[in-house]
């Protein structure tokens, strides 16, 4: 870890150390206030979420956030094995941009406590505006500290901490098209179990055929991420985006994500259409049904580990209500959005033990979901 | 792990030292400041929408196994 802190505040100290010839821009001043609901698959999450960001002089900007999910989980997981639950997490972050001539400095802290799951993460990043601002580079940093605990033994208590480095550079590459290209390694070391989840093995002592007992995972995780987007100007006014990510990991995921969107203003409105798919195969410890008790050194049955498809249709409408020209003293834009997204998943290696077929003749579990968001902003 | 925290390194420290070289580079921006109006349009903002964003990223990761990669920082769990 000594070479992961050096190699960072090398970087910072070379990018501080740049010219100030082209002076960057720190992020609009905007207040969010955001509703959000997801249903689908037995769990509702809904809850609300504020953003406030606030130039403070010519060169630092503050932004805080409050998030807020209230679960209620009756999922295939919880029914198969446990009981239903309701559960709270809050979340709230705190973080500060500095700009000295184009180059931004970033801090921020993060915050996420539930009744089971304590979670800190402290980031750090830089930002290099640079040949005329066509090209803007981004060096990132973030430690998580976890706690993980369950509501069935309050003495039960273990430790996950995680890395995350990354390195994006946005580029302008035409008067119509702009990239982004985001590499991002996550080092996990700690307890990467969920405590509340068990795999299920061939059993013949007892009627149905199989039993459970607690997963294990391995205690490291490493993952690889890259990811290119691009977007374009389309001559009619409108824009297209399309992005692409490859994931791998050490725990053998491989997955291809890709999204296609079109985004279309009209008067004060703008729709926004966008399909996602994303494929991914199973760790190589996941297994639906394992043929004994303790077969694997490790074992999962966790459905997000399993060989899976999933895609998704999003529909967003967002409606200007004020803008420079009618203002209201001194905020100078608000707009109101909502957005739905429909949510399909095909579990390749994940039974629907609720269907109560014979075992072997489970059918595949496919979850069905749907989002909304409602939100209002303002620019001031 | 190590092994790949000095791969990453050494790619970021070369990064880092084309972005401080940078400072000095005679390379002529391709697209003037006057010609980037449509780039400058709110249609074209690659994060228009930072609380939207953050929490449907926050729910994929929730829900497929893969994470990172998409230029943002979070932290969390909720996972159920």
């Amino acid at each position: 870890m000594k070479s992961a802190r050096q190699i960072l505040v090398t970087c910072l100290l070379l990018l501080a150390a740049n010219g100030v010839a082209f002076a960057g821009v720190l992020p609009e001043d905007r207040a969010d206030v955001l509703y959000h609901l997801y249903t689908g698959g037995g769990v509702d999450i809904d809850g609300p979420s504020v953003l406030v960001r606030k130039q403070v002089g010519k060169s630092t900007s503050f932004v805080g956030n409050y998030y807020v999910d209230m679960i209620s989980s009756a999922s295939i997981d919880v029914v198969t094995t446990a009981s239903p639950y309701n559960e709270e997490r809050k979340q709230w972050s705190l973080g500060m941009d500095y700009l000295r001539g184009n180059t931004t400095l970033r801090a921020g802290y993060t915050s996420s406590v539930e009744s089971d799951y304590d979670a800190k993460t402290y980031n750090v990043s830089a930002s290099q505006d640079m040949f005329g601002a066509l090209t803007t580079v981004t060096l990132s940093y973030a430690f998580g500290d976890d706690i993980v605990g369950t509501s069935t033994d309050p003495t039960f208590e273990r430790e996950l901490q995680r890395q995350i480095y990354g390195i994006g550079v946005t580029q302008i590459l035409t008067k119509n098209l702009i990239a982004t290209l985001n590499v991002e390694t996550v080092t996990d070391e700690g307890y990467l179990n969920n405590p509340y989840r068990s795999v299920r093995y061939l059993d013949p002592t007892v009627a149905k055929g199989y039993s459970y007992e607690q997963e294990l995972y391995p205690n490291t995780r490493t993952s690889n991420a890259v990811g290119l987007r691009a977007r374009y100007f389309l001559p009619y006014r409108a824009a297209i985006e399309a992005e692409y990510r490859y994931f791998t990991d050490t725990w053998d995921i491989q997955s291809s994500t890709a999204s296609l969107t079109y985004i279309h203003p009209w008067r004060n409105w703008t729709f926004t259409a966008k399909v996602r798919y994303h494929d991914q195969t199973g760790a190589h410890f996941y297994r639906d049904l394992f043929p004994r008790s303790q077969a694997t050194n490790f074992r999962g049955r966790d459905k997000e580990l399993s060989e899976m498809t999933s895609t998704t249709l999003q529909l967003k409408l967002s409606y200007e209500f004020l803008n420079n020209a009618n203002g209201w003293g001194f905020i100078k834009k608000g707009a109101v959005s909502g957005s739905m997204h429909m949510l399909g998943v095909d579990y390749h290696d994940f039974s629907d033990l609720t269907a109560g077929a014979a075992i072997g003749e489970e059918p595949l579990y496919k979850l069905e979901a749907n989002i909304f968001q409602i939100f209002v902003s303002f620019w001031y | 792990m190590t092994t790949v925290i000095d791969k990453f390194g050494r790619l970021v420290i070369l990064v880092a030292l084309l972005g401080a070289a940078a400072g000095c580079s005679g390379i002529e921006p391709w697209v003037a400041p006057y010609e980037r109006d449509r780039l400058a349009d709110p249609i074209m903002a690659l994060d228009g929408d930072p609380v939207s964003t953050s929490y449907i990223q926050h729910v994929y990761e929730a829900r497929e196994g893969a994470r990172g990669g998409e230029g943002a920082v979070g932290g969390g769990c909720g996972c159920n």
